[in-house]
């Protein structure tokens, strides 16, 4: 039977060209947008990242309004909830940064000092629990740090910071500029010493006003204990709408978890469009893909109902037509899915940075898309033409055709 | 065989046509008959209901006693493939394969293994004096050289009856005479043969003469082999 198929396949290949070119371009248009896709979401999530946290843990009777003032309220969370969170399972929080804020003043004004955690304290955390945040999947919004040296201005951005030792501190732009700070200075703060180690850039937010320092410092010159006023966390969009906040919740009964509801939406309306669009494609590619190849499998059972019918005469029952159509059909499919995956990967590694400005690498992942959609769009396209020869008069074998 | 008052109509254009009308045939094992007549008066739709591929609108059409309409489908393709070899006017070569692979295809149904597949093609097509034209496709071939084949197909399967469709037909007539002293050999091998023909000369060479107008068996008569038989 096979090759029967591949036989005929050959003998007209002419004919079958245009399916082919159909389903080929059909499945290289969905593997190059799903690749460059892929990767301009994951550039999309890091320039969102930039735009800061978009979920934060309060104490239960704080208000966000008390963390964009000044969040030195008196409310505070025990610090093992950054524990408990960087040991749970929960997917979608890649950067945790817990903060304790205290005022304190400075040649007669008045700064807040606030307590952040370095990314090399959370590796400390997940290696007692044997989980943790680093064991956690890394999707959008990721810091992966830990790599090289670091350059400690991204905190302003990136909301974590890797290493921070107990007497360096970072201050914001406004904190340096009525200071007159600069990097590498020394400062004096609450009888004890630190030194600069860089000033962070202006943001335009009260980050400007803050002096930042490691939390345990921080809260052992607020004596509070081991206590923190919030958590920010930048959350996988994605999980974010599949229902992130309700998961953190359900594990810190007594914290509030906001959603800074602008930010998590742009990314969600980013990421959205551009699945819209890749859906939008791929409808369009089984339509068109598809109703080629119905066209050419109908022609072909027409041109073929003399050798069908043949075949009949000859001692072929329906379900053996039936199968050298369907057979065909894969073939196609499995053509279709390798050729396109092939180009259309080739077209995305070479297009995505000239059309969406990313880098994009090969994902192999995307054959088995191709292949599976490619097969699967030939043989429903086929069905009912080769369900059509397998019912075919073999009466047709004696009349002139 | 046994066709018993078979009768097949079906509408044209709004009219009803009787392309068999209440026809009664027997054919015994070993027979060579020739059926002939004017075109339209039912000769191939007699041979498509011999052949299980045309069920009759009454009657019935009896193999070894089993009226094979009662069968399904695939029972009446079984059939086919264990004991019917045909033969086309047009020959029904399959273009794109070679001589050997379309004397294959009737193996490849009965699920023989490849190399069974393959030996007996190629000394079928001996037979039929192809062994040099076992690679050529149909398009390669002359007509004379692709009835052969078509033959040689017929044979693929070693069945007991053959169904013959005008086989010299499309053949000039040195080329149609090697065609009957084929189906007359193999008619001497015990073989079944039911031919339809236009060609007066081809009819004369079977046992019977079965002549077919309107629908209706107007006449039946013994042919050279049969004259031959009984003198």
């Amino acid at each position: 039977m096979r090759t029967l198929v591949l036989r005929e396949i050959f003998e007209r290949k002419s004919q079958l060209l245009t399916s082919f070119l159909a389903i080929l371009l059909g499945i290289t248009v969905i593997v190059s947008i799903k690749n460059i896709t892929h990767y301009s979401e994951k550039a999309v999530a890091r320039e969102m990242d930039s735009l800061g946290a978009n979920v934060l843990i309060l104490p239960k009777s704080s208000t966000l309004q008390d963390y964009y003032t000044a969040d030195m309220q008196g409310e505070t969370i025990p610090e093992e909830y950054v524990t408990r969170l960087a040991m749970s399972d929960l997917a979608g929080l890649d950067n945790l940064s817990p903060k304790l804020s205290m005022p304190v003043e400075l040649q007669g004004k008045t700064f807040t000092l606030t307590g952040i955690l370095p990314k090399s304290e959370f590796q400390a955390k997940a290696a007692w629990g044997g989980a943790g945040i680093f064991s956690r999947p890394i999707g959008c919004g990721a810091s992966l740090g830990m790599m090289g040296s670091e350059d400690k201005k991204t905190l302003a951005r990136k909301r974590v910071i890797d290493t921070l030792e107990n007497d360096e501190v970072l201050v914001g732009a406004d904190v340096a500029a009525k200071l007159g700070l600069k990097e590498a200075d020394k400062l004096g703060m609450l009888g004890r010493s630190f030194r600069i180690t860089a000033v962070l850039p202006q943001t335009g937010t009260v980050d400007d006003s803050r002096i930042f320092a490691h939390l345990h410092v921080v809260q052992d010159l607020s004596k509070k204990g081991p206590v923190i006023n919030a958590i920010e966390v930048i959350g996988c969009c994605q999980e974010i709408s599949k229902g992130l906040v309700a998961k953190i919740n359900s594990l810190l009964p007594d914290a509030k978890v906001v959603t800074i509801t602008q930010i998590a939406a742009a990314q969600i309306s980013i990421n959205r469009m551009m699945s819209n669009l890749s859906l939008m494609f791929l409808v369009i590619i089984i339509f068109v893909g598809g109703a080629s190849i119905a066209n050419y499998m109908y022609a072909n059972v027409f041109e073929r109902r003399r050798e069908i019918g043949t075949l009949m005469a000859l001692g072929a029952n329906s379900g053996l037509v039936l199968r050298i159509f369907l057979l065909k059909a894969l073939i196609l499919g499995v053509a279709g899915g390798i050729g396109g995956y092939v180009l259309g990967t080739i077209l995305a590694v070479v297009l995505g940075p000239k059309l969406a400005g990313v880098m994009v690498l090969p994902m192999p992942m995307l054959a088995l898309l191709a292949v599976g959609l490619s097969v699967a769009i030939a043989l429903v396209a086929s069905y009912f033409p080769a369900r059509r020869a397998a019912h075919l008069d073999p009466c047709a074998t004696f009349q002139e055709i | 065989m046994k066709m018993e008052n078979v009768t097949k109509t079906y509408p044209h254009r709004g009219q009803l046509v009787t392309a068999l009308n209440r026809a009664n045939a027997e054919i015994r094992d070993g027979d060579f008959v020739s059926v002939v007549g004017p075109s339209g008066s039912g000769k191939s739709t007699l041979l498509l209901m011999l052949g299980g591929m045309l069920s009759p609108s009454g009657g019935r059409v009896l193999w070894d006693d089993q009226s094979i309409y009662d069968l399904d489908a695939n029972a009446r393709a079984q059939l086919r493939k264990q004991k019917i070899g045909f033969v086309f006017q047009t020959f029904n070569l399959v273009p794109y394969l070679s001589a050997l692979e379309n004397v294959q295809v009737p193996l490849f149904l009965s699920n023989a293994d490849e190399e069974e597949q393959k030996d007996r093609a190629a000394a079928l097509l001996e037979r039929v004096g192809l062994g040099d034209r076992l690679h050529h496709k149909p398009s390669e071939l002359s007509v004379g050289q692709q009835q052969r084949v078509a033959l040689a197909r017929m044979l693929a399967n070693d069945p007991a009856v053959i169904l013959a469709d005008e086989p010299t037909g499309n053949l000039d007539p040195e080329t149609s005479r090697q065609v009957i002293d084929f189906l007359e050999e193999v008619n001497g091998e015990g073989r079944t043969i039911v031919m339809v023909t236009h060609d007066p000369r081809a009819a004369e060479r079977a046992k019977r003469i079965l002549r077919l107008d309107r629908g209706v068996i107007v006449s039946e008569k013994p042919g050279q082999k049969g004259r031959h038989a009984a003198a």
